[in-house]
């Protein structure tokens, strides 16, 4: 990974070279693939170009799943698309409905609202992803459908389109980022949003003390800044150094799935599918397409149905967690008890 | 009430009758005595409301310096619905500032005689109007201080820019509009005012008289100039009150998402607008004893204009609600489900009959169609606009859009504080004008008389 997170995607730059660390020097895609796909039982392959967990922190959870990958057949599809790997990924996420009943079986609040809390410091009470029950009508004793929501990171964003100032962009990667340096908090975006994904720092966000001292990160939205908007990025972070957005990493049952568009795979970490074929194989749809927006985020049909289902109806997001007030309050990280003042500017 | 100057009183009685030159001059200058009046006595009501006016003001600048501090946390204002109070008055104070102009320009236009006495304060509210209405974006942002990127990275595709543009547009056309045929009212205060008594008053008035001494190159001049300003400021005027209403016509929300919104808001802001005017009519006319000017007439006449406003914006309000109200898509039925039985019923009932039958029906009666009456619609008219901005802005961000609970959103003693704030500087800034510029265009006046047209 070259470039600092600011130049790479100062609005309008061009962008700069793939992350080619990854897939350096004559080490073709295919032979790259294999070496890690036979080597290492903890690394998770991400997709062919996408990168590699390797020894990240971040591939929690996924141990156990490594070794099952089978799914290297899904790349045959896709041959003498070695030389794209220089061009640029157009990140898409698939979620199976068939297997999210939003964790009620677990006894436990939407992992994937949780990790997304944890990996990024979502600012208290903000659900960047966001697990919903939908309003379709289900028979007595059935349990509701559930719908996890993150930033659908539309191509034609109502967001990017409203801004006044630019703060809020598509990368050339097709996130949408917001630049809370430049966001003046006039909030037009979150009206024009047709998904509510967006949300606003009223106050100042309640954060880590650690994090409010950070440099600011526009990939990460680090630290959070009052009086603008955030919502979920899609963890370019992440995506640009091998791995998978928390959600998906962290998601129990595997039903998050990231890939590129451009090269046609996905990934939940555990298997590796043809994007377009299984799109398509299994009916996906995006939310609301009928509005033009559309999206990113694609749902395979489902209803929580690969999941046994024995007790729980309700989500239980009132135990999802924002532990940074607790945190700053035992003031152990040596920030001190005082909150940081905001800055100007 | 109508302490009127007898002479005036006369006057306006005799002004389609012809009349000997002697009367005629006579007559002009009891005119011009009832209208510099206001400009040279200060009674002690006035300085009374004038202060309260301020500290109503005052307190709302010190609720927004509260906002400033803590951030818009101390607002009612939540995420799902982003905005509340702020814009829905912003929309309010754009909607009454149409009238000034419309009464003005296109009045002006077509050469109707009667509009002289009101065109100037209607001029006053557009400008205090404008004012307090381009404050209300800037107190809703959550970041006032980068205020300057709208214009360091301002893009045109975004409708605010669009409204930055055209409100400054606006606030600058209708100042150069209040000014041009105030010049010669300045130069005649120049010349009555007693330069002992009011000293920096009358160097103010030759300054701005601009050297003003009514030779005919200069009426002339000055004619054209009132020719160009008013034909381009009704352009101005439709543009901003368009663009106003796609900051929410722009958006995919239920409510919003319609073609409608550009001249149902032109229309609503008439409609507020000539309300507006008949309501500052009364109280100016009341307050500056100006009933020998200001006659029953001008409240007939301009009721007329407010009545045929109205029904054009029943009209449009039936097209919106119906054409959603018959086809019912989702989203649509919460919306209106919450307007016409739910949570927002109350407010939009009020508006539907308080707001917008009862005054048609008030304006349309011959009974009720006096000076009384027209006050007492023109009142409700601006009260039912204001809850009906309101009804537009929040019912239509509280409509989940994604399977989530209704929001729900109830303002703060700071929003309240500074929309108040708005009203009183409003109050403040038209009774400043009036007390510093002539209220009613004598020029004018005097070359109607003399016309001794309608």
């Amino acid at each position: 990974m070259t470039g600092g997170p600011t130049d790479r995607y100062d609005h309008g730059a061009p962008p700069e070279g793939e992350p080619e660390g990854l897939l350096d020097g004559d080490l073709t895609r295919r032979a790259f693939l294999r070496r890690i796909v036979g080597g290492t039982t903890t690394a998770v392959l991400t997709g062919a170009g996408i990168g590699v967990l390797g020894g990240s922190a971040l591939a929690n959870g996924d141990e156990d799943h490594g070794s099952e990958m089978d799914h290297e057949g899904g790349m045959e599809g896709s041959p003498g698309t070695g030389a794209s790997s220089t061009r640029p990924r157009r990140w898409a996420m698939v979620i199976d409905l068939r297997k999210c009943d939003g964790c009620v079986e677990l006894d436990a609040p939407p992992q994937c609202t949780q990790a997304c809390n944890w990996a990024r410091f979502v600012p208290e009470g903000q659900q960047w992803m966001q697990v919903v029950q939908t309003d379709d009508e289900q028979p007595e004793g059935e349990p509701p459908h559930t719908m996890p929501m993150p930033c659908f990171q539309c191509e034609n964003a109502p967001c990017a389109n409203v801004c006044p100032v630019g703060a809020t962009f598509h990368t050339v990667e097709g996130t949408v980022l917001i630049d809370q340096e430049r966001c003046i908090g006039c909030r037009l975006c979150m009206a024009a949003c047709p998904y509510d994904r967006r949300f606003f720092n009223w106050g100042d966000p309640e954060q880590p003390d650690w994090i409010k001292d950070q440099p600011y990160d526009v990939r990460t939205q680090i630290p959070a800044k009052r009086g603008t908007v955030m919502k979920c990025d899609f963890c370019v972070d992440r995506l640009e150094a091998g791995g998978l957005p928390s959600c998906a990493a962290t998601c129990p049952r595997g039903a998050i799935y990231m890939g590129d568009l451009e090269e046609d795979i996905a990934t939940n970490g555990s298997e590796v599918v043809k994007l377009s074929l299984f799109l398509h194989q299994n009916g996906a749809f995006r939310y609301q397409e009928e509005l033009g927006t559309r999206p990113r985020v694609w749902y395979l049909p489902g209803r929580g149905e690969l999941v046994p289902r024995t007790h729980h109806d309700e989500l239980l997001t009132d135990r999802l967690e924002w532990p940074w007030r607790e945190w700053n309050g035992h003031g152990a990280m040596g920030a001190g008890a005082e909150p940081v003042p905001e800055q100007g500017g | 009430m109508d302490r009127a100057v007898p002479v005036g009183l006369a006057g306006a009685r005799a002004l389609d009758r012809a009349e000997s030159p002697e009367a005629l001059a006579a007559r002009r200058q009891a005119m011009e005595d009832a209208v510099l009046a206001p400009l040279q006595k200060t009674g002690i009501r006035y300085r009374l409301l004038m202060g309260s006016f301020l500290l109503v003001f005052a307190w709302g600048m010190f609720a927004w310096s509260v906002q400033i501090r803590r951030g818009l946390a101390v607002t009612g204002m939540s995420t799902p619905i982003p905005w509340g109070f702020y814009i829905t008055n912003f929309v309010f104070w754009i909607g009454v500032s149409h009238a000034g102009t419309f009464i003005s320009a296109v009045l002006r236009v077509t050469n109707v005689g009667w509009r002289t006495p009101v065109v100037r304060m209607a001029e006053f509210m557009t400008i205090a109007a404008l004012l307090m209405g381009g404050l209300m974006p800037l107190v809703d942002l959550g970041r006032p201080d980068r205020i300057l990127n709208l214009v360091l990275y301002g893009r045109f595709q975004s409708a605010i820019v669009w409204d930055l543009l055209a409100v400054t547009t606006y606030l600058t056309g209708s100042l150069i509009y209040l000014y041009l045929p105030l010049i010669p009212d300045l130069a005649l205060a120049r010349d009555r005012l007693d330069g002992g008594r009011f000293p920096w008053r009358v160097r103010l008035y030759r300054v701005l008289a601009v050297g003003w001494h009514g030779n005919p190159e200069q009426w002339r001049r000055l004619s054209r100039g009132i020719r160009i300003m008013c034909v381009l400021i009704i352009g101005v005027m439709v543009s901003v009150h368009t663009v106003v209403s796609w900051i929410f016509g722009m958006t995919l929300r239920p409510g919003w998402h319609s073609t409608i919104f550009g001249p149902y808001f032109v229309i609503g802001a008439i409609w507020s607008g000539i309300a507006a005017v008949l309501t500052g009519m009364a109280v100016f006319r009341r307050a500056f004893r100006l009933q020998s000017v200001i006659t029953r007439r001008h409240f007939e006449k301009l009721s007329r204009l407010l009545l045929v406003a109205g029904l054009i914006y029943a009209y449009l309000t039936l097209n919106e609600y119906l054409t959603i109200a018959y086809k019912l898509e989702g989203k649509d039925l919460s919306l209106l489900t919450a307007l016409f039985t739910g949570q927002y019923a109350p407010l939009f009932w009020i508006y539907g009959i308080a707001g917008m039958l009862v005054p048609l029906v008030m304006l349309a009666l011959p009974w009720t169609r006096n000076i009384p009456g027209i006050v007492t619609a023109s009142i409700l008219v601006n009260v039912g606009m204001w809850i009906k901005r309101f009804v537009i802005t929040v019912p239509s961000l509280a409509v989940p859009q994604i399977p989530t609970e209704w929001a729900s959103y109830s303002p703060t003693w700071v929003e309240v504080s500074i929309v108040a704030a708005t009203f009183a500087g409003f109050a403040f800034l038209v009774g400043l004008m009036a007390k510093t510029v002539p209220l009613v265009p004598m020029w004018e006046l005097s070359d109607e008389m003399e016309a001794g047209n309608e």
